[in-house]
């Protein structure tokens, strides 16, 4: 019996199949890379914890946001443009003045015994608040942190904040706290 | 001169078209390898707003994601118009969350839980209330790592 060669598979389709199967891929693609504010919660107080010790008045800057999206800071309605400079100049206070934070003498690797402020920023919504401010006011929170952050790094490593090596990161981090504090939920100005 | 002449006379030759399979096979893996299938069909509508202070969230596979937002239309009927959570493939309670975590964790090696993050993709029109319940939920089962899903760019 003579031995049929099998006929030889023309590989002119190939190129078809491929573009097939690209084209599916092509439509099924999502670029879209997940971006996002990165917080962490407090941890959970257990119910016989202690009370905290109180905070002096002056080392906290109170952000309210009511149910109408406005602001009060410290006492006086603001608009949302202004809260990035008044955090700024709650968490800096260059001037040492008696109303705003106090600052404690802490050892930092890079910087030496330094004055720290110890502000905290307490942001406290209501239930009716829409999350598109909350996250207007988070993120302008944290662009002021973040400014000074690089205003430091700048000045003291002559780059900025995110292109300095962690040791350097953590050092600043650590000489400018920007601790963001959300309050337990409650209402303010009703439902 | 005619040696020159010559050549160009028989018009342009073909191109070969031997190898298209390989460029689009190139194309093919490239896009093969940066696709990510959609996992769960959303249920609601999310919008979520613009921020400028984002990170990009990185290991993909260590993060849990919650769905806030406004039924669609084609649920509207059977569920109504208020911002509604949303968990894997369907709409869930507050009190779900806790157990939506715990499945979570358990998929996942026990090193990397304390990686996991958890993503709230959040419709910008939401209420505060129902963002603060999720949120007390998560710090009870200890998932403290969240992400609130921002597009960048300012307002």
């Amino acid at each position: 019996m003579a031995k049929r060669t099998p006929p030889e598979i023309s590989g002119g389709s190939m190129a078809d199949i491929a573009f097939m199967l690209l084209i599916f891929f092509l439509v099924a693609t999502t670029m879209d890379i997940d971006s996002g504010i990165m917080r962490v919660l407090p941890p959970p107080i257990p119910d016989d914890a202690e009370p905290p010790p109180p905070i002096k008045e002056r080392n906290v800057f109170v952000v309210l946001v009511n149910k109408n999206n406005q602001l009060l800071v410290e006492g006086e309605p603001i608009s949302i443009k202004q809260l990035k400079d008044k955090a700024k100049e709650f968490i800096l206070n260059p001037q040492d003045k008696k109303d705003l934070p106090d600052k404690k003498d802490v050892d930092i690797p890079y910087f030496g015994k330094s004055r720290v402020s110890k502000g905290i920023i307490s942001l406290q919504t209501d239930r009716g608040t829409s999350y598109e401010t909350y996250i207007a006011v988070t993120n302008e929170l944290i662009t002021a942190g973040n400014e000074i952050r690089n205003d430091v790094a700048m000045k003291k490593f002559g780059k900025l904040y995110k292109d300095i090596t962690k040791d350097k990161r953590n050092a600043i981090r650590k000489y400018v706290p920007v601790p963001i504090s959300e309050a337990e939920p409650k209402n303010i100005g009703g439902d | 001169m005619s040696k020159f002449r010559r050549k160009g006379k028989g018009g342009m030759p073909a191109v070969s078209t031997a190898s298209l399979p390989d460029i689009v096979f190139m194309l093919l893996f490239f896009f093969m390898v940066s696709t990510v299938m959609r996992e769960t069909e959303l249920k609601i509508s999310v919008n979520v707003p613009k921020a400028t202070e984002v990170k990009k969230l990185e290991r993909k596979s260590l993060v849990s994601y919650i769905y806030v937002g406004s039924p669609r239309r084609s649920y509207v009927a059977l569920y109504g118009t208020e911002p509604r959570i949303q968990l894997n493939d369907q709409f869930a309670k507050i009190s779900d969350i806790q157990d939506y975590i715990s499945a979570e964790r358990d998929a996942r090696d026990e090193k990397e839980v304390p990686l996991m993050t958890t993503s709230l993709k959040v419709d910008g029109y939401t209420r505060m209330g129902i963002v603060t319940d999720i949120k007390q939920e998560l710090r009870k089962c200890n998932a403290l790592k969240i992400n609130y899903s921002t597009r960048k760019g300012t307002k």
